[in-house]
């Protein structure tokens, strides 16, 4: 039976211009083999990886030469002859610290930083897609949650690639927050329940449930190989964690010294210089599967901080019939592209609030997997509405994609509503003050979100039919 | 392919009709369970498919098309299946070197047309004469999405042509059928995908028309899927025949139903 790396070596010599492919072909192998596994309802990720051993030398072998097609469904395992040579068993497999496999469908998910919003979004966020982050008015919101993502990376131990126009990168690592253990996080908990209870009876959270179980975490600095964290938004993360972080910086202002008129595939200066960066770092790495001699595989985690702002030279802010209405869109097709063949998750922040033409907003939104909008209600006409008085602002999850499958996990609830409390920022379900199930069950009851209490009874006395 | 869409269009993969343009489009949710139907009818009924996909990659449809019934690798590999994959050609037309062929050209230039997409497709449907063994019954070309080549810059005009062009070679020269996936868009104001969807629309025997229901996001009921067929060839009698059914989408299928007849109610 040839071995992975013969394969992996003629690969080469008949495609050398493509190299791209090399990686992609024993990885697509491995995931038609791992849906497979999956598929024989193995429910522990142990399993998986056990199958996949046996499975994946044989599909090495006959897929290899057939499947050209690249798959962003990298899966965890590497028969061990990638690292070493001979196809045989023995094959040593490592999980990537901080992701899991998906409940529904086996993808490899990362967390997002936020256990709510990876509940929201179905498990967490897929590897080699990308998520979009609609800015609030004033950006406050959605830095926090570009922080949150970036600093989920680092106590993962994944690698980062920050890239923004605005701030230097360095500056935005040394504003993440820091993770809470297990003791700090009870505390926390406390002080704002008590400071609930003292206003109105509890309400029990449906979303963010899982803030009343602790957690098991482990204390210090390092890899932690839980899956999802807390953070406390109140005290920076330490610098020694940062400093052990690998990360990989894009500062615009850096990378351009002079707006030169030479703009290749038609696209925005700065948005080239960005995917040619990412790409390379994607291909030295070895993100893509490339590079078989690496023996642990990890994640990627790109962040770009407010994409299509003035400050990347782009109009689609600025004017209601932008010159270089294409420019985003373009770029996001090609880094749509360059995460479906790498073990890479992005975050993209955009300021959509700013952008009068509605088309490109939906054109973004369709470009991306997983949308998620942010409204503030800082110095919007909601801030007096009784229903929104304990929260900061409502969260939309716009979009979310259906990856490998016709269906995808959508939650039930569609009126979710964050606040950022002293410490931690939750995520729940509004509640009115009567209602007892989502507004469809059977369409039997009436939507009364704005009526208060006692003429709430009332009249669904009268209305149920 | 979902049997009971196949029931409510009257079709089956025995005998699938000919010459025709499919449009389907979806305003307010994802028509991709569509296009997972038409690839894998299209290779049950034994048709040579050429299958444009410009915004998921090659294992996405193969892992849908093996809940539904159809491999994909094996068609791909018996040439029942040629696959365009838009996303890994863009990285490859940017990133890769410059004697790869230029299907995808437009992404680097900032005004051209699809002509080499076009060539692509014409290579891959027109029967070669060198006597291969196996026959097969049609050709069919299968685009995901064309919206998304008014984001990448390509005007409308010319993604009409594109299908202009690729009727004109499918549907009328090789008696084939072609089937194409639109975002209708209509709450906002994107002209170009509005007048692309309107002409489509006219030039289509049938339109497949998925639709967010009108009251809101509902659990049991994903949405609504309006059919319409459109008599081309019969001008006194009526033009347009619709018929609308509300669907759920479940793992490896989709139910249809009537209106307001969910299980779910029942």
């Amino acid at each position: 039976m040839e071995s992975q790396q013969g394969e992996g070596g003629t690969e080469l010599d008949s495609q050398s211009s493509i190299w791209v492919n090399t990686g992609g072909n024993k990885m697509a192998a491995l995931t038609t083999g791992f849906g497979r596994a999956r598929q024989g309802g193995a429910g522990d990720p142990r399993e998986y990886k056990a199958e996949t051993a046996a499975g994946g030398d044989k599909l090495g072998g006959g897929g290899g030469g057939g499947d050209r097609g690249c798959s962003f469904l990298r899966k965890v395992s590497v028969p061990g002859s990638g690292g070493g040579g001979g196809g045989g068993g023995g094959a040593r497999l490592r999980s990537i610290a901080g992701t899991r496999p998906s409940v529904q469908n086996g993808q490899l998910l990362v967390s997002a930083g936020l256990p709510a919003l990876d509940q929201l979004l179905g498990g967490g966020l897929a590897v080699g897609t990308l998520l979009l982050i609609e800015e609030d008015k004033y950006n406050i919101y959605s830095s926090l949650i570009f922080k949150y993502f970036l600093a989920e990376g680092i106590v993962c131990g994944h690698t980062l690639l920050v890239a923004s126009a605005k701030e230097d990168p360095g500056d935005i690592l040394q504003e993440l927050p820091e993770p809470l253990h297990d003791d700090n996080y009870k505390k926390v908990l406390d002080e704002g329940r008590s400071h609930k209870s003292q206003e109105e009876p509890e309400i029990s959270m449906k979303i963010a449930w899982r803030y009343q179980n602790l957690p098991q975490m482990e204390a210090g600095p390092g890899t932690s190989s839980r899956f999802g964290h807390y953070y406390d938004v109140s005290k920076r993360m330490s610098q020694e964690v940062i400093q052990s972080a690998k990360w990989h910086k894009f500062f615009l202002p850096e990378e351009i010294t002079s707006y030169a008129n030479v703009e290749s595939c038609a696209l925005n200066h700065g948005y080239t210089k960005l995917l040619h960066f990412i790409q390379r770092v994607i291909s030295e790495q070895g993100f893509d599967g490339s590079n078989p001699q690496k023996k642990q595989k990890n994640i990627l985690r790109i962040g770009i901080q407010s994409l299509g702002s003035p400050l990347w030279g782009d109009d689609i802010c600025c004017a209601d019939t932008p010159e270089h209405m294409h420019s985003l869109t373009r770029f996001l097709y090609v880094l749509r592209g360059l995460l479906r063949m790498s073990l890479s998750a992005c975050i993209i922040t955009v300021p959509s609030h700013l952008i009068q033409n509605k088309a490109v907003t939906s054109r973004i939104r369709n470009l991306s997997d997983t949308v998620v909008g942010l409204e503030s209600f800082i110095g919007s006409e909601k801030e007096a509405n009784s229903l929104y008085k304990d929260y900061h602002g409502l969260i939309h999850i716009h979009q979310i994609p259906r990856l490998n499958s016709l269906i995808c996990d959508v939650s039930d609830t569609k009126d979710l509503a964050f606040k950022l409390q002293r410490k931690v920022f939750t995520i729940e379900e509004i509640k009115t003050s009567n209602s007892q199930s989502p507004i469809f069950s059977h369409g039997y009851h009436i939507a009364l979100c704005s009526l208060c209490g006692p003429l709430n009874k009332f009249i669904k006395r009268i209305f149920v039919f | 392919m979902f049997p009971e869409l196949n029931n409510l269009l009257n079709v089956s993969p025995d005998k699938p009709e000919q010459g025709k343009f499919t449009l389907l489009c979806d305003a307010k949710t994802d028509g991709g369970f569509l296009v997972h139907h038409f690839l894998s009818f299209y290779l049950k009924a034994n048709c040579k498919v050429c299958f444009v996909a410009l915004l998921q990659s090659f294992s996405h449809y193969n892992i849908v098309g093996q809940k539904l019934g159809v491999n994909l690798i094996a068609a791909r590999d018996r040439g029942q299946l040629v696959f365009f994959e838009g996303l890994k050609s863009t990285v490859e037309v940017l990133f890769g070197s410059k004697e790869q062929p230029n299907t995808l050209k437009f992404i680097r230039e900032s005004s051209s047309d699809l002509k080499s997409l076009y060539e692509f497709v014409q290579k891959a449907l027109t029967p070669s004469g060198d006597g291969s063994a196996t026959s097969w019954k049609f050709p069919v070309l299968l685009v995901d999405d064309l919206s998304v080549l008014l984001s990448l810059g390509v005007e409308a005009v010319a993604v009409l042509d594109f299908i202009q062009y690729c009727r004109a070679t499918v549907c009328c020269q090789l008696k084939g059928n072609v089937v194409a996936l639109v975002h209708d868009s209509d709450q906002t104001e994107d002209e170009e995908n509005a007048m692309l969807m309107n002409a489509l629309g006219h030039q289509s025997s049938l339109i497949l028309r998925a639709e967010g229901l009108v009251t809101g996001f509902c659990k049991d009921v994903h949405g609504q899927l309006k059919i319409l067929r459109r008599g081309l060839l019969q001008p006194k009698s009526e033009q347009t025949r619709s018929l609308i059914y509300q669907y759920k989408i479940q793992d490896k299928s989709v139910t249809f139903f009537a209106r307001g007849l969910s299980p779910a109610v029942l």
